[in-house]
């Protein structure tokens, strides 16, 4: 990593939209591309990687009509990959090599995007920081005594680094939107239910959902037009209606923007430089000719709550399946509830414990009502919400995060202020609708997310808008390249 | 708010057994998080139907046909011991008392 590259050779420079295109023009191969990036992610320092595909097996076969072309692809360590480590970030699944493969991956190798790599993730998906992994924590590529945000960081750093084209990653509360905010790349949150769950290791199974980490919009739409699609193996897939297009928009003519106050408001806890970079892209928006308007998600202000009722709970009951019997470690003591109790409580990290415990509690005898019960019907005010918005405005718009990337360990022996990080992209998760973070500007020097949500489906309306803002945010993501190689 | 003896039972519930120390951490952490929690409880939420599912789906049908699955020795070959064909655990007779 250290040679000096002539940048119009360096492959991994380029977005995953710009490789397809040279390939078709004949400038190098998919063989080429696969060795560079293979090159990048082995000499990774960001610990972004858990498993990086072999060299001596050469690059993948790719159908010569494969609209992916071969360009690889990064996969977040939950999705289960056949023969390959699947470890969900935790020592429980320390090298556990699944029979078969998430149907997401599979769908996008058959597209011709083969996997390059496992990336880091906080464990099963529990973190905003990435420092609950099993495997040490991933760096921030823009400063490496800061973290990448979680829970999918290991996709983000790589990325934004440029050891990976592009990721995948799983957004439960907003683990693809807030990592991507902290590392200056693209991170989409799809309709939950358009893309299978098939093969990816739950967390919360009522908010899971699988989702690109790009360096650019039209990359997000690139990868998405692949992922989408009803899947025989998840009940709960709907697939998309029509496909995802090519995102175009050079303005925002006719777009009605709504600011919502319970989210950006006096007295919420945004960073004021954060702050600054999303009223500056307001501005933009409205010179593009959008309007833009405060609006109101009443409920907004309870979606945290709600939530870390809900996700554990249903943690509390998914991971009820690492019991040492079937796959991962098994720790011996006596019989076999001994078994279960000293696999689970050696196998689990702290973050991981925590959140069994309370998911356990809160759906316990005698409070059931009080927390999940509750809980639920939180949501449904929540989605009535958006609905309520949706009928005046096209789009909502907040921070991704509160704050730019924190410094490593400042917020571990608090797991409140590590979870107020999640207060932009919950409520959108609780109403199950699509949101991206696109990049912002910087502050501090440090990278900030404009998040856009829209209602169920409108994923296209999404991107075209988000295209059109990043061309006139004009974002220069070489600042991650520079903290982010030796 | 949850006291040792809670932290306790819920540990037992999820099949978790907590060290001393990590006993005293959780009941402060979760007295923490819950009390943020509680706010909800403040709202009237009555007549308001609980959320089952984000979007709307009616039931999700397929033709009830057999189709090849794992073969045995595959979905065994993960596991932490097998014998004659089957997943190996320890014997529950052998826990002492229910902990």
């Amino acid at each position: 990593m250290t040679e000096d590259r002539n940048p119009s050779t360096d492959l991994t420079t380029l977005t995953a939209s710009a490789a397809v295109d040279a390939m078709a023009r004949g400038e190098f191969t998919a063989a080429d591309l696969f060795d560079a990036y293979r090159a990048a992610a082995a000499a990774d320092e960001l610990n972004a990687y858990l498993w990086v595909a072999n060299g001596e097996d050469g690059a993948p076969a790719i159908a010569d009509d494969a609209p992916l072309a071969g360009v690889p692809l990064a996969v977040k360590d939950l999705f289960c990959t056949e023969d390959v480590p699947s470890q969900a970030g935790s020592k429980i699944l320390e090298d556990y090599r699944p029979p078969y493969t998430a149907s997401v991956v599979a769908r996008l190798a058959a597209a011709g995007a083969p996997l390059l790599g496992k990336t880091n993730q906080d464990e099963f998906a529990m973190g905003s920081s990435n420092e609950n992994s099993a495997f040490g924590p991933v760096l921030n590529p823009w400063d490496r005594g800061r973290v990448p945000g979680g829970s999918s960081g290991g996709s983000a750093a790589a990325v934004a680094a440029g050891s990976a084209p592009w990721a995948l990653g799983t957004d439960t509360g907003g683990s693809i939107r807030q990592p991507a905010a902290l590392c200056g790349i693209v991170g989409l949150k799809p309709t939950y239910g358009t893309i299978s769950r098939y093969g990816m290791i739950a967390f919360a199974s009522s908010l899971d959902q699988a989702g690109p980490l790009t360096r650019d919009v039209t990359d997000a739409a690139l990868l998405l037009r692949h992922m989408v699609g009803q899947d025989p193996r998840d009940c709960t897939s709907i697939g998309f209606p029509g496909e995802i297009s090519h995102p175009t928009a050079t303005t925002l003519e006719g777009i009605r923007l709504g600011v919502p106050e319970e989210l950006t408001g006096e007295g919420v806890g945004i960073d004021a430089g954060v702050l600054e970079t999303f009223n500056a892209t307001l501005e933009l928006a409205e010179r593009l000719g959008a309007t833009v308007h405060t609006c109101r998600l009443p409920h907004a202000q309870h979606a945290l709550s709600a939530y870390y009722v809900l996700a554990p709970a249903e943690a509390s009951s998914n991971l009820a399946r690492f019991d040492g019997v079937r796959y991962g470690a098994r720790v011996e003591n006596g019989g076999l509830l001994g078994m279960y109790t000293n696999t689970r409580s050696q196998g689990f990290g702290t973050e991981v414990k925590r959140r069994i415990m309370l998911g356990t509690y809160s759906l316990s005898s005698g409070y059931y009502d009080a927390y999940y019960g509750r809980a639920q019907r939180v949501r449904t005010k929540i989605s009535e919400d958006f609905a309520t918005a949706f009928g005046e405005f096209d789009f909502v718009a907040t921070p991704t995060s509160p704050t730019v990337a924190f410094e490593l360990g400042a917020k571990t022996a608090d797991p409140m202020s590590m979870y107020v990080n999640d207060y932009c992209t919950v409520p959108m998760s609780l109403a199950g609708i699509p949101a991206i973070s696109i990049p912002n500007g910087l502050s501090e020097g440090l990278p900030t997310g404009f998040q856009l949500a829209g209602p169920a489906f409108s994923e296209n309306r999404i991107l075209d808008a988000a295209f059109a803002l990043e061309s006139a945010i004009g974002f220069d993501h070489s600042g991650a390249r520079k903290g982010g190689q030796a | 708010m949850i006291d040792r003896e809670q932290v306790l039972h819920v540990a037992r519930l999820a099949r978790l057994e907590l060290t001393d120390e990590e006993v005293g951490r959780m009941s402060a952490e979760l007295s923490d998080v819950l009390g943020h929690i509680e706010k909800i409880g403040e709202l009237d939420l009555d007549g308001v139907p609980p959320t089952t599912h984000v979007v709307e789906v009616s039931n999700a049908l397929r033709p009830d046909e057999v189709e090849p699955s794992l073969p045995r020795e595959v979905a065994l070959a993960s596991a932490p011991a097998v014998a004659g064909g089957g997943f190996l655990v320890p014997s529950p007779q052998a826990d002492a008392v229910d902990p």
